[in-house]
């Protein structure tokens, strides 16, 4: 237990050192993806063999080791799952891609023994092959500073964080600041809602902080539901400790004593991860009653989501963590006057207290100095979809699509045309073509009607039927409407039922118009955010491709060749065989003829499942 | 009323949260990570170890999606339908699964009780779809012929069993 400020600096100065005395270090990521990939196995096998071959291994920063040691360490997410499982080699700085269980004895042999690069393990771009983590463009054209530690320190380590300066922010804002001069920082700093609204933090903090009330929440939202997003959990996950760190900040400044962090269920990973750094935050002392010897305490909880997307919704959150259904309330009055337990509640997203520590320990001048005038700072983005590169990445608010798509993500996938960008999730929109080069950040994307939202990029190519995503993200939003206020629970149903009839080519004159005024009415009337951004995606799509929403009503087509119901297959006449093998598959017999003469397809039992496709060894069945 | 009901488990996952009333989705999270779902005879129970309504915890079970009130499966398979994975055809996947199973939209657990098929919005693996998950390991890059390999290891792996 730490019991004053210069114990913990004795104890950084001390790891510190020995990080630096770190040798030869082996980073293998341990993100979702990675994981997924089988990276745990590897790191169990790296460590096998490192001890087989009579080489000292550390899991863990030690103090004082004992001669050469290899540093093997389990990191959060490097961010380009795409190539996984990454293992990340230092002091050089190689990485190495798609590492199989089959490569481990090879790279123990001939980079940690021989200090030989494994070429065929580099990354390769076209005829380019890069060494190094540094040199690849889709880092290289990144800007890391929320993301900088995920990657590179042992994710389960606190003596890693404050190895490389972890909780100096803490101390900072513990002995040298007051309340109101953190929350002045953090207010200077302009930091905005990284959950989507970007919402000033500072505003809340100083909401809160005014409130003469005994007790205090600060809560951290992690209900990161939107799919296709999952900046969030890859922080939780790679680097927990900033994230709590933040925490105890917001606390300090706020005068609460008590901390909530929400994370959805599907994250198991991230549970996991903020569970053991809670229990070595406790054990330093850095947790809980009198932290560092002072007179504040704080005490941090997690709680998990049991999957319900609505709970991202701040009132919907409070409610899930004291028990209750997640069901959003009027506001106001607001999160800052009555939010968990009906008290004054801090509630910021993980991106959000992720920041924090940087504004503390750099100044919030130097804060301004990165991003735009209004919306300044990083901001975390999930780049998925159809892109040649995948993965999570960080750029600074002002970058424009076209950067983040065509530097960073290489590009479209299959030299596919690009065609639509979706942002913010089933709240956002569909960007297009002539957006590529607007700058990402809150008040340019509010003004074509996007949002950013909690950061989700998922790219689309031509073969993408923008009716399809709409119908996609309507049915999302309303399986997840929560069915507390009509708007919402009975408006979204009835978009959901004209989006169907028109990707099933039963659409009628009329349906665009409809969608429209149902759209306004939802934005206009639902009590939360869920319900009044839940018509964006249909908006947005109607407003930049309403040429597909008229092929599929008034022509019954689909332009992207995308909507199953909208295809029509026949069987050429030329081509075919009359084998029956088409007609054995059809799951509703609508294949008839006789045997070595052309078969028939008959559309109006026909249910476009494309079984016959495969089965036919001719390829004499055709899609029109 | 439920003699037959062994209540130890509840007991000691009561005991875990305290019976804390708010703690009700934690408990029931455990409750259903126990049995892979939510018995019924636990819902009286409950509501007088933790003196709050039956319909209140009954109200939380059936708000939340993790939550099931029907035996689920040995082996639960969720396809992600995430944004990202829609459209890198996720859909193909679930039909294979369910093919294979003999599941449907409207039956989501093979009589055996040894599979169940559901979908999610996001695992948060999107930047390796289409992704699905086994119980607690995310397969990745999935395609329909994958599935019917997976759906051939699993069911080789209950034989063994």
């Amino acid at each position: 237990m730490l019991k004053s400020r210069s114990e913990l600096s004795a104890l950084r100065e001390e790891y510190a050192k020995a990080y630096a005395a770190q040798s030869r270090r082996l980073i293998v990521c341990a993100g979702t993806g990675c994981v997924a990939g089988g990276s745990m196995k590897i790191y169990d096998r790296l460590k096998e063999l490192l001890r087989e071959r009579g080489l000292s291994v550390a899991v863990e920063l030690e103090v004082d080791p004992h001669g050469d040691v290899i540093d093997l360490k389990k990191s959060g997410c490097h961010g380009f799952c795409e190539i996984g499982p990454l293992l990340r080699v230092d002091p050089e700085g190689w990485l190495y891609t798609k590492v199989q269980l089959s490569d481990c004895e090879e790279i123990i042999e001939k980079t940690i023994i021989g200090g030989e690069h494994i070429d065929r393990l580099a990354y390769k771009c076209g005829c380019n092959t890069y060494k190094k983590h540094d040199d690849i463009p889709f880092y290289k054209n990144q800007t890391h500073i929320v993301l900088d530690q995920c990657g590179t320190i042992n994710a389960d380590s606190i003596r890693e964080y404050i190895a490389v300066g972890g909780y100096s922010a803490l101390e900072k804002a513990l002995f040298e600041m007051s309340p109101e001069a953190i929350t002045d920082e953090i207010k200077k700093s302009n930091l905005r809602g990284r959950g989507g609204g970007g919402f000033p933090a500072g505003r809340k903090w100083e909401q809160v902080r005014r409130q003469n009330v005994e007790q205090k929440y600060v809560v951290c939202n992690g209900d990161e539901g939107d799919p296709g997003a999952f900046m969030d959990g890859s922080i939780m996950g790679g680097d927990p400790h900033r994230m709590i760190e933040g925490m105890i900040i917001a606390g300090i400044a706020t005068g609460a004593s008590v901390g909530y962090i929400y994370v959805r269920a599907e994250y198991p990973l991230a549970v996991e991860r903020l569970r053991t750094a809670i229990t070595q935050a406790e054990e330093l002392g850095i947790l809980g009653d009198n932290i560092l010897g002072t007179e504040f305490s704080f005490k941090l909880n997690i709680s998990r989501g049991a999957g319900a997307f609505v709970c991202g919704e701040g009132s919907a959150l409070t409610a899930s963590i004291e028990g209750k259904r997640g069901f959003p309330r009027v506001k106001p009055p607001r999160t800052t006057e009555h939010g968990l337990f009906d008290k004054p509640t801090v509630l910021n997203n993980v991106e959000t207290f992720a920041n924090v520590p940087l504004i503390i320990s750099k100044g919030a001048d130097w804060y301004l100095g990165i991003g735009t005038e209004g919306s300044p700072g990083t901001k975390a983005f999930a780049l998925t979809g159809n892109i040649v590169n995948t993965g999570l990445i960080e750029v600074p608010m002002g970058t424009t699509l076209r950067e983040i798509i065509f530097d960073i993500g290489g590009g479209m996938r299959d030299g596919a045309e690009f065609k639509a960008v979706q942002i913010g999730g089933p709240s956002g929109a569909c960007l297009t073509a002539e957006h590529l080069d607007l700058p990402l950040d809150f008040d340019t994307l509010k003004k074509v009607g996007a949002m950013i939202g909690s950061g989700g990029l998922v790219v689309m190519d031509d073969k993408t039927c923008m009716v399809e995503v709409a119908r996609f993200f309507m049915n999302f939003t309303q399986n997840e409407s929560c069915g507390k206020c009509v708007p919402c629970r009975e408006g979204t149903k009835r978009m959901l039922e004209i989006l169907e009839r028109i990707v099933a080519g039963e659409g009628r004159d009329g349906d665009i118009e409809l969608l429209e005024e149902l759209a306004d009415t939802i934005v206009n009337t639902a009590l939360c955010g869920l319900g009044k951004s839940a018509p964006n995606p249909i908006i947005s799509t109607i407003k930049n491709f309403r040429e597909e929403y008229e092929a599929h009503i008034y022509e019954k087509r689909c332009p992207a060749g995308a909507c199953q119901k909208l295809k029509k297959i026949y069987i050429d006449p030329e081509l075919c065989k009359g084998c029956s093998k088409c007609a054995r598959q059809c799951p509703v017999d609508a294949i008839s003829g006789k045997i070595k003469e052309p078969f028939e397809i008959d559309l109006s039992k026909c249910i476009r499942c494309g079984s016959c496709l495969d089965a036919c060894p001719f390829k004499a069945i055709k899609e029109a | 009323m439920h003699e037959n009901f062994d209540f130890s488990v509840t007991d000691r996952i009561l005991a875990d949260h305290k019976c804390a009333q708010q703690l009700i989705i934690a408990i029931l999270q455990d409750i259903q990570e126990h049995y892979r779902y939510l018995p019924r005879e636990v819902f009286p129970y409950l509501a007088e170890k933790l003196d709050m309504s039956e319909a209140r915890i009954y109200s939380v079970a059936t708000f939340y999606e993790n939550f099931s009130l029907e035996p689920k499966g040995k082996y639960v398979i969720k396809i992600c339908d995430g944004t990202a994975c829609h459209v890198r055809h996720s859909l193909p996947i679930l039909e294979r699964f369910r093919q294979e199973l003999g599941l449907s939209e409207n039956k989501h657990t093979t009589d055996d009780l040894n599979f169940t098929v559901e979908t999610v919005s996001c695992l948060g693996a999107c930047g390796l779809a289409p992704v699905i998950m086994v119980n607690d390991d995310v397969y990745s890059a999935m395609t329909p012929e994958k599935a019917s390999e997976l759906i051939k290891k699993l069911k080789e792996e209950l034989a063994n069993a």
